[in-house]
């Protein structure tokens, strides 16, 4: 039981602070449950987040259900996903009871001009961290790059290139053991 | 009891066809709460919630569920559906990917298909980072500023959620 309320209260706090969309998430689901709770590691945290794309709905309902149920099963995948939904419900409630003139708030507005660039940062910011975690190889680097301008430069969705780069590396394997290679994906 | 069903099932269909997640369901739920068949919301309405969503937490299908579900049915109960409605279908699909991925990821064709995965998904990362690079965010020096100080304060590994609140206190004082 002590273990459920701990993983909802660390979703809780992921949900206060995810300003600005869902990948504003990552950095602070790296913190509070890669660092802090280990409950996955950063190599399960970069598939955790393969998976949660491929899924229909919110990225963080997603991933905080695959790290709820990864630690404790079903209770715990429900636990993650109450305490990442309560934070946004309870203050858009409280939103829409009360504040209408809200967004116009000469102080909200300018708490958030400071904000903005501070989110780009954190997300930016673990980018290398987390390529030496996966133990990411010389092609890879290159394979990140092309598929980061796809998205940012070329507009294609991010879903279609999930699928396309498991792929590659599924033919690609496929032909190094048919070779008699061994795979690359074998080595690490 | 006809509207509860009507948001409850509106947002379902919202969470199972959602694919991408925060605004690429824009669309999808705009033809649910502004589009023919319902009109819960008229276009300003929706663009407001829009913008609200972007200076509170959380995914903004689920902002947009509590909101539409308040303002419609007028009492919570209307917010609960529409949001359980939402949330429920990830909920289940997700449970059953997390379920094979745990059961099959030391598969040799799993694992094949992740080594490119990976790399990929750092790409996703990056190109969310530099998709936010842009006018909305970034206004002035200040703002150049204050993402340079946040990125040094992150690899020096401060946690996230002080950054946030010292950045929106550093906001308040310069641009008061």
């Amino acid at each position: 039981m002590r273990e459920l309320w701990q993983i909802f209260l660390s979703f809780f706090r992921i949900g206060m602070f995810t300003l600005g969309g869902g990948y504003a998430m990552l950095p602070l689901i790296q913190c509070e449950v890669v660092e802090k709770r280990q409950w996955v590691d950063n190599r399960e945290f970069i598939e955790l987040l393969a998976l949660a794309q491929t899924a229909p709905g919110p990225m963080a309902i997603n991933a905080a259900v695959f790290v709820g149920y990864k630690h404790r099963g079903i209770a715990g995948s429900l636990a993650a996903c109450l305490g990442m939904t309560l934070p946004s419900f309870l203050i858009i409630l409280i939103i829409a009871m009360y504040l209408v003139g809200f967004r116009e708030n000469h102080y909200v507005e300018c708490f958030f001009k400071g904000v903005r660039p501070a989110v780009v940062a954190l997300i930016a910011a673990p980018l290398y961290a987390l390529g030496k975690a996966i133990k990411i190889r010389w092609w890879g680097v290159p394979l990140t790059a092309l598929i980061a301008a796809a998205i940012a430069f070329a507009g294609i969705s991010p879903a279609i290139l999930v699928v396309a780069a498991s792929l590659i590396g599924l033919f690609g394997g496929m032909l190094q053991k048919k070779r008699g290679e061994k795979p690359d994906a074998t080595v690490s | 009891m006809q509207l509860y069903l009507e948001l409850f099932f509106s947002f379902f269909k919202i969470g199972l066809f959602g694919f991408g997640g925060g605004y690429a369901m824009l669309p999808l739920i705009q033809h649910e709460v502004v589009g023919a068949h319902h009109q819960w919301l008229n276009m300003v309405d929706f663009t407001d919630i829009v913008a609200i969503s972007q200076i509170t937490p959380g995914p903004v299908a689920i902002n947009m569920a509590t909101y539409v579900g308040y303002t419609v049915s007028g009492n919570i109960w209307g917010s609960m559906l529409a949001t359980l409605g939402v949330t429920l279908p990830p909920l289940l699909i997700m449970l059953i990917i997390s379920r094979f991925y745990l059961k099959f990821r030391k598969n040799q064709y799993v694992e094949m298909a992740f080594s490119t995965l990976r790399p990929g998904i750092l790409g996703l990362i990056a190109a969310a980072a530099i998709s936010l690079v842009n006018s909305y965010n970034f206004i002035d020096k200040t703002s150049g500023l204050i993402f340079a100080t946040v990125f040094v304060a992150c690899l020096y590994r401060i946690h996230p959620m002080k950054l946030i609140i010292a950045s929106g206190l550093a906001g308040l004082i310069i641009y008061r």
